[in-house]
């Protein structure tokens, strides 16, 4: 079941066009940000909200990477690995967040705190290596500066 | 030097708020745009202006305003589309707009509005921008505070909508018709065209999409004119650009440079050269998808036309400079691997195509690569040429691979001779 926040929000968005499916990334943004991920339940729920079938909101969110159709850890981290910071020492960076949270991409840390992923370039060419931890833009990344940054994440 | 993009940008990162931008000068242009000029006015001073769209393609914008249909029985309602959806690797440019200088985008976007006599603007933000989506939010708010915004904005009798859409990733987002589909909540596969978007976008509907730094001219042209625009540059397109670089040279970075700056002074003087030690050996001028050009190109004026005589483009203005301490196969095999990554799985040669060059790429770069894998790599750079793809994610993608087999040949025979990747890893 949809909460009644997260069905006025997807209401409010619903609105701002001419179509209800149009606001069908926002509903799964909207229920995610709750939720931490778009469970088979959740959506089934806003598909049904929306007028479409469970099948066609699914082919929309398995598409788009920011959308997690499995559980994820309590932080996310999104780490560039497109060529500037490939350029700037990503390979090196990536090995050390690797061995120090022992997982792989697409893996969650046994305590459920972390869940690391690569994303395409994230912007800030000029400040790489980058990655972000939730919402959170981190820049000019060496292997020390990952540890202290990782502290600050409960 | 005028630097009309950034001038309002503030030293300590905070975003320009509705009274800062009102102080210099800001809301005038759309003032002008809907109690002064009719909307022919407006797509005749852009298209004098030769403004060309700074999303990468240089399609000129007042040309393309011009093709939407308007007058008596023509489709309604007409939208605008902002592609905030900045993702083409090595480009960090239109984030500063975003960040720092929200309504100039949001007047753009409503003064292009005004011009193909339409409704409203949607901005189509890349989700990882989540500061930018913070300050657009707040400015769209103030704006339609202000009555910039919304029912009958200043008395002219014309509705403006601006809404903001989030996206959740895919760099095909970012392809316009892409964008569409994704704006309509639909994977975001392309379309083919003709229609155009100018005359079946959104829901079917007119829709003129424009990249941010292209919209956040417009106000500029609006209230300076298109010869104060064209006196900017020192080419024949007009205005100023924002350039960056990337890579190891000593002070990475955006500037606000006229159109036509050239890439030698942009790497030299503003990004400082090379660190020390090092030496250019080539470079994309504008993202993942141009062509590598190499040190003898340095003085290529980089504009739309010029760069294209030496086989590249200025794409989004962004550089991306390879150093000879790095591996230029190692490198293309990253810009393959994004782009095979990010097919939407549509057409087949691109998503068959890239993924097998990136196979390819893969074994030469772990000393496994053969002789015959180069002839290979050139012909898929054929079968994903323009005209066998639906957009130009494919050809996109064949731009730095038939230009790094062109100049680094061979780095890439070295590698399938030693049967390893020479470079430390």
């Amino acid at each position: 079941m949809l909460t009644p926040e997260e069905q006025r929000e997807i209401e409010q968005e619903a609105a701002s066009y001419p179509e209800r499916r149009a606001a069908s990334i926002d509903a799964l943004r909207i229920v995610q940000r709750r939720r931490g991920w778009v469970s088979d339940e959740a959506l089934a729920d806003v598909a049904e909200l929306l007028g479409m079938s469970p099948a066609e909101l699914e082919s929309v969110a398995t598409f788009y990477n920011l959308i997690f159709r499995k559980p994820v850890g309590r932080h996310v981290i999104l780490i560039c690995d497109s060529v500037s910071c490939w350029i700037m020492g990503y390979t090196k960076v990536r090995d050390h967040l690797k061995a120090r949270l022992g997982i792989n991409f697409g893996e969650t840390t046994s305590d459920g705190r972390f869940t690391l992923l690569p994303i395409v370039c994230l912007g800030a060419c000029d400040r790489a290596p980058v990655m972000m931890v939730d919402e959170d833009t981190h820049l000019d990344l060496t292997p020390a500066r990952i540890d202290a940054i990782l502290e600050r994440y409960e | 030097m005028e630097k009309p993009l950034t001038a309002r940008i503030r030293p300590d990162g905070e975003a320009v708020d509705l009274k800062a931008y009102e102080r210099a000068g800001g809301y005038q242009a759309l003032r002008k745009a809907l109690l002064e000029k009719s909307p022919k006015e407006l797509i005749e001073e852009v298209k004098d202006s030769n403004l060309r769209g700074r999303g990468g393609a240089g399609f000129p914008t007042g040309l393309k305003w011009s093709l939407v249909p308007t007058g008596d029985g023509t489709p309604q309602p007409r939208y605008v589309a902002v592609n905030a959806d900045e993702m083409e690797p090595g480009t960090f440019k239109d984030r500063l707009l975003l960040e720092g200088d929200p309504h100039s985008v949001i007047e753009g976007a409503a003064i292009a509005v005004r011009a193909i006599e339409g409704s409203a603007a949607y901005i189509f933000l890349r989700g990882e921008y989540v500061l930018a989506a913070q300050r657009l939010r707040r400015a769209i708010g103030e704006a339609y505070a202000a009555g910039y915004l919304g029912k009958n904005v200043l008395g002219s009798g014309c509705d403006i909508e601006v809404h903001l859409h989030i996206s959740a990733g895919r760099y095909m987002c970012g392809e316009e018709t892409g964008l569409l589909n994704a704006l309509e909540g639909k994977r975001a596969n392309p379309r083919t065209k003709p229609p155009f978007p100018v005359a079946s976008g959104l829901w079917g509907k007119p829709t003129v999409i424009n990249n941010v730094e292209t919209l956040a001219n417009v106000p500029h042209i609006i209230n300076n004119g298109a010869e104060w625009f064209k006196s900017l540059s020192r080419s024949k397109d007009g205005g100023t650009k924002l350039y960056g670089a990337s890579g190891k040279v000593k002070r990475p970075g955006l500037w606000e440079l006229p159109m036509g700056t050239t890439a030698r002074e942009i790497l030299e003087e503003h990004a400082g050269g090379m660190r020390d030690g090092l030496k250019l050996r080539g470079f994309l001028p504008g993202g993942a998808s141009t062509d590598f050009l190499t040190a003898e190109h340095l003085d290529v004026k980089m504009d739309f036309t010029e760069v294209q005589k030496f086989g590249s483009r200025m794409g989004t203005g962004t550089i991306i400079v390879l150093d000879d301490a790095t591996c230029p196969v190692g490198m293309t095999l990253n810009l393959e691997h994004f782009f095979a990554q990010e097919s939407c799985g549509w057409c087949t040669p691109c998503w068959s195509g890239l993924s097998w060059a990136e196979r390819i790429l893969q074994a030469i770069e772990d000393g496994r690569g053969e002789d015959r894998d180069l002839d290979d790599l050139e012909a898929i750079t054929k079968f994903v040429a323009p005209g066998n793809t639906f957009c130009a994610l494919a050809p996109g993608a064949a731009e730095p691979l038939q230009s790094a087999l062109k100049y680094f040949r061979g780095d890439f025979e070295r590698h399938i001779r030693e049967k390893r990747c020479p470079w430390p890893s």
